[in-house]
């Protein structure tokens, strides 16, 4: 913030972020700082800058600050968001309003605790899973997959794992257990991967007393989904295909099978040879 | 595990049932989905032992819907009306939805983002409206033309 | 597994409530629409026309089938509710216990009543 931003407009923004120091064991606070904003400042970008000039103090997770690593999610203005992918005066150009994601512990400062969302997300066995695991562990080709099959998943495979989703999610506000959009969305990725045979495995994580049946609904976790991953819909068509299978509407999936690999190569006659290379080696 | 101990619970609680917040519509539905479904419960099990009354002969039946005649009650069962319809309209929704239905197909990530939510929105307000109507019918019999 | 069952018969109690319920609502508060358009009866709380219809067959069979949903459906919600607060699993055993002693209570009064009229 020097002779390189004077020559731009600036705005002042109130940055009003909550601090907590576990150490102290006080409770949490919110405390103020003024933030000079030029056009396309993002909210990450105000943090560093209040770190670098006003308090070397303050504590939060960042890494890639481009919306992939998923490590800076914040409870902005009101609204669970990604510090690196929002611009400051695109959200207000008075006051920010900057606390951890609520659902999850607090650290410290701006820090949530990610431990038991990963075991959520691990409990819900997020890979693919084979019968045949002679054939899996070494393989002798590749599975087949179209296309169509692809689009199926391909959506909720682009998670990031920020959280963003399970502090919109109004039952993980009261219950701490619930499995949680994240997780049963990934469930859901593998099971409707044509080349996955895990159903019947994950059927324990995913349809208990914490899983899909709690959730109703309530939308907010695609709403905040900064990647498009669409979490509620994952669980729709997770509960779908519950249903129908429970009324037996619905018969499995068929199997895919291993492509073998050509053992011998036969030229395509219609196409023509390529031509000789002229750089000699 | 010292540290762990300090770490501080954040969970909104019963206020991330209640509030909607900046969220989407359907947020608020699941909200009101829930209340109108309790104040529809309470009354049910009101409504049970109101009309097993038949038992005890038609004199006791009829004192026993004199005493709901009053302006309270009927203010009251007009209240249970107006949940029901929502809560059967909107049901009626999340039948179609929770299922999965309506909703589209699973598509490409592509910016900007559309989710399954936005794409059933339509269906939400087609059963708002029609909620309304009913509850304007409702009205218009329990205060007009009954009697 | 078996919470995801349950929902399933949540959802399909909660469809036929809706019909049934539909039809009840029209008779009972939609009943000034309905008989200026010709149909039903002026008063349908009125004894007499109470105690003559729980003398029909058909009323009594979907009395009772509507109890049994609605009761389902109702204290199944009113569960899951409460199974949300992240109670101690005590409170929650009891719980469970506690409404499916009530709903299958309220079930047996409500179908002694309706059998009780309709044999009277």
């Amino acid at each position: 913030m020097n002779e390189n931003n004077s020559t731009k407009n600036t705005t002042t923004v109130i940055f009003e972020i909550l601090r907590y120091n576990p150490e102290t064991g006080e409770k949490p606070k919110m405390q103020e700082y003024n933030v000079q904003v030029y056009k396309g400042m993002t909210v990450l970008d105000g943090l560093n800058w209040i770190k670098e000039n006003l308090d070397p103090s303050l504590v939060w997770r960042s890494s890639c600050r481009m919306g992939v690593c998923g490590s800076c999610g914040m409870f902005i203005n009101g609204y669970p968001r990604l510090a690196c992918n929002n611009q400051i005066l695109k959200i207000s150009n008075k006051k920010l309003q900057i606390k951890p994601l609520p659902n999850f512990d607090i650290i410290r400062d701006l820090v949530p605790d990610l431990e038991g969302f990963f075991q959520k997300h691990k409990s819900v066995k997020p890979y693919l899973i084979r019968k045949d695991i002679q054939e899996q562990n070494l393989p002798t080709g590749e599975y087949f997959q179209s296309p169509d099959e692809l689009t199926n998943y391909i959506q909720f495979a682009y998670c990031i794992k920020c959280g963003l989703c399970l502090s919109a999610c109004p039952t993980v506000a009261t219950d701490e257990r619930f499995t949680g959009p994240q997780a049963l969305a990934q469930a859901w990725r593998y099971n409707s991967d044509s080349r996955d045979e895990g159903s019947d495995e994950r059927i324990k994580a995913v349809h208990d007393e914490i899983g899909a049946s709690r959730c109703h609904f309530a939308g907010a976790c695609s709403d905040v989904c900064p990647k498009g991953v669409d979490p509620s819909f994952a669980i729709q068509l997770l509960k779908q295909d519950f249903f129908l299978k429970t009324l037996k509407l619905r018969k499995d999936e068929k199997e895919t099978h291993v492509i073998p690999t050509a053992k011998k190569y036969v030229p395509n006659p219609k196409i023509p040879e390529a031509p000789k290379p002229t750089v000699k080696k | 595990m010292k540290v762990e101990r300090l770490h501080r619970k954040n969970n909104l609680g019963l206020a991330g049932w209640i509030r909607g917040g900046r969220y989407g519509l359907e947020r608020y539905a699941y909200t009101l989905h829930r209340i109108t479904g309790l104040g529809i419960l309470l009354y049910f099990l009101l409504h049970i032992f109101a009309t097993s009354s038949r038992i005890w002969g038609p004199e006791f039946w009829e004192k026993t819907m004199d005493l709901f005649e009053k302006p309270v009650f009927k203010f009251g069962e007009y209240l249970v009306f107006v949940a029901f319809a929502y809560h059967a309209l909107n049901g009626i929704r999340l039948f179609i939805t929770e299922l999965g239905f309506g909703m589209g197909k699973p598509q490409r990530p592509v910016i900007p983002y559309k989710n399954a939510v936005r794409r059933q929105r339509p269906l939400l307000i087609v059963a708002m409206i029609i909620a309304f109507v009913l509850i304007v019918f409702g009205g218009l019999d329990f205060y007009l033309l009954g009697n | 597994m078996r919470e995801s069952k349950l929902w399933v018969y949540h959802l399909i109690a909660g469809a036929v409530i809706l019909v049934l319920l539909g039809i009840h609502m029209f008779i009972m508060h939609l009943d000034a629409i309905l008989y200026s358009l010709g149909v039903g009866s002026q008063n349908p709380i009125d004894s007499g026309v109470v105690f003559a219809r729980s003398k029909e067959l058909f009323f009594m069979i979907t009395y009772i089938i509507l109890l049994g949903t609605a009761l389902y459906h109702g204290l199944y919600g009113f569960k899951n509710i409460l199974m949300e607060l992240t109670l101690a699993q005590k409170s929650e055993k009891f719980i469970s216990g506690f409404l499916t002693l009530c709903g299958v209570l309220l079930f047996a009064y409500g179908t002694f009543a309706a059998v009780f009229v309709f044999m009277k």
